[in-house]
């Protein structure tokens, strides 16, 4: 039943852009987030369009799969699309009732949709080919040097790891536990939405006290590995860059300054 | 009341990069009245073959018949095959959730719509038959100990009158004595409430004693079928696959082989120390 949930989720197998440095895949998705706001025309997008295709490609995710992830957002982008065709002023084009489609607002949400959907895109083309820990690791070097203010980013790394590892352990339990109050005559279908909530306790119930015994086994495990936070912890895979890594880097830089250019030149 | 599987196949993620054929073309009738032991090595497919038995997992491909009826034929009432055949799950004291054991165990039987006092009847007596100290029934579940847990959870299923009773690994995680105790308990169970039970296990030491029938899974396949003695003269095509023969039986192969004329089939300690002293008066020691 969540097997539909694609979004942020870790695809398994091999190509260029699972072997780069996750600090390359994060720093980049930044950037990219950021060069969509910079460009601003058609001949900007088709651009940017291009190099998120030629990244897709790439990564050997099959786009099919992508698509699927994104079903859920499109209601979200729909909403926004409308709000703004009609809330934003201008010149009126077609008259519905007492609101009005302005010139200004088409472009604008045009122009926003196209954002939005290679924003999400981008970024989930980064958690696709970046495994959790991996996405954890880079996240804690590239913020390492906020630890000098006393920030505690290896604490915050650690808890989101955590976090990540133990949603599909969560979804298998509930899925257990469900079975097993189904077997005892437990109807999680029922049309009566009364009966429907109330039939969520004998799941709930089960489910939190499984969570913190989890909860409690890992902090129980981690302690008696002597875990004892970030001090005077070493890692067993340092992250190191590799030649391919600064390719990325050189490429990233050049396609920045492609789209500064391109808004310089007026496009 | 019999239960018939005809030509089932269960796969996982069917259509994925992920898809696992968890059984493959099973056939199998379950008759009134035996105590069948479900063997076979980790991920053999057993907790997916007990789980389409009573309509918790519909089958890829392939039938189940209860009193002759296809379970998954559409208006079936999948709530009184549920009562009928009652499973329990790995690890069953995970699923309770009620402020005081009776109430837990109430849980079943109320929603088969039955009235209060019913339900509290029911309880009462399946707590008995678990043998759940009387003293315990109001206290919280998670005050008991493991082995109190999971008798309490077992009452909860048999609280709904199956009368065929599932037990996916019942002594998974308790020490010798528990599984001794949790073992006899099932027993003492077929022979009072006259039930099928499947017990499924990977350690035919556990269900060796008991079963009437032994039941060898392997890679979602069925491999063997039959009394446990037959079973066990193909000690080494057990060994093949992970699992092995209770231990009496291969001490009285290697006694055999080396010229005492015993029997094999004796499975448990007593039958085989009776089984060797016979063959040495025998011989005039
Ligand atoms: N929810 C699931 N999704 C995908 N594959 C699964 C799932 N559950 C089980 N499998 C796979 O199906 C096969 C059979 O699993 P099953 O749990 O039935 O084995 P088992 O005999 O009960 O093993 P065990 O003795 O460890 O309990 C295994 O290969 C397992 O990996
Ligand atoms: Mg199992």
């Amino acid at each position: 039943m969540f097997k539909d949930i694609t979004l942020g989720q870790y695809y398994q197998t091999d190509s260029i852009l699972h072997r780069l440095d996750p600090r390359v895949k994060l720093i980049g998705t930044l950037v990219y987030l950021v060069s969509l706001f910079i460009v601003r025309s058609v001949p900007g997008y088709i651009f940017a369009g291009i190099a998120l295709a030629a990244l897709i490609r790439l990564s050997n995710v099959p786009f099919r799969y992508i698509i699927r992830g994104m079903k859920s957002i499109m209601m979200i982008l729909m909403i926004t699309v409308l709000f703004n065709m009609f809330l934003t002023p201008g010149e009126p084009l077609i008259r519905i009732w007492k609101l009005s489609v302005t010139r200004e607002g088409v472009i604008f949400a045009i122009r926003m949709a196209i954002r939005l959907v290679f924003l999400i895109l981008g970024s989930s083309l980064m958690t696709l080919t970046t495994t959790p820990n991996q996405l954890t690791d880079a996240l804690e070097s590239v913020l390492g040097p906020l630890k000098k203010l006393h920030v505690p980013v290896h604490e915050i790394s650690m808890m989101m790891s955590i976090a990540l590892r133990f949603i599909p352990i969560l979804m298998e339990e509930t899925d257990k536990i469900m079975k097993a109050q189904i077997a005892r005559g437990a109807d999680f279908e029922s049309k009566n939405l009364k009966k429907r909530i109330a039939a969520l306790v004998p799941l709930l119930v089960p489910l939190f006290i499984s969570a913190f015994r989890r909860a409690n086994d890992l902090a129980m495990a981690m302690e008696a590995r002597c875990y004892r936070g970030d001090s005077g912890r070493t890692k067993m895979k340092p992250l190191v860059y590799k030649k391919s890594d600064y390719t990325a880097y050189a490429i990233m830089t050049a396609f920045v300054l492609c789209c500064v250019a391109l808004r310089i030149a007026g496009f | 009341m019999s239960l018939s599987v005809k030509d089932l196949t269960y796969i996982y993620e069917q259509g994925t990069a992920m898809s696992v054929n968890a059984l493959n073309h099973i056939s199998l009738e379950i008759p009134d009245g035996q105590f069948i032991g479900l063997v076979g090595h980790t991920g053999s497919g057993k907790s997916t073959f007990v789980q389409t038995l009573n309509g918790l997992l519909k089958p890829t491909s392939g039938k189940i018949y209860w009193n002759g009826q296809d379970i998954h034929e559409e208006n079936y009432d999948k709530k009184l095959l549920r009562a009928a055949v009652g499973l329990v799950f790995q690890y069953p004291e995970h699923q309770l959730f009620e402020t005081d054991v009776i109430t837990d165990v109430m849980f079943g039987p109320k929603n088969l719509g039955l009235s209060e006092t019913e339900c509290r009847d029911r309880a009462k007596e399946a707590l008995l038959s678990v043998g759940l100290d009387e003293r315990c029934w109001t206290k919280s579940p998670f005050d008991l100990s493991g082995g109190q847990k999971r008798r309490a959870a077992i009452a909860g299923v048999l609280a709904m009158k199956p009368e065929i009773l599932i037990l996916d690994e019942p002594t998974a995680g308790l020490d010798p004595k528990g599984r001794d105790e949790i073992l006899n308990m099932v027993r003492g169970m077929k022979e009072r409430l006259k039930m099928t039970i499947i017990l499924v296990s990977h350690s035919m030491d556990d269900v060796a004693e008991y079963a009437d029938r032994i039941i060898v899974m392997n890679a979602g396949e069925i491999m063997m079928d039959g009394t446990p003695a037959e079973v066990f003269t193909h000690s080494s095509e057990l060994e093949e696959i992970g699992l092995s023969a209770p231990q009496m039986v291969y001490i009285l192969q290697y006694l055999k082989e080396n010229g005492l004329p015993v029997e094999t089939d004796r499975l448990t300690v007593e039958e085989a120390c009776s089984e060797i002293l016979r063959v040495c008066r025998d011989a005039g020691y």
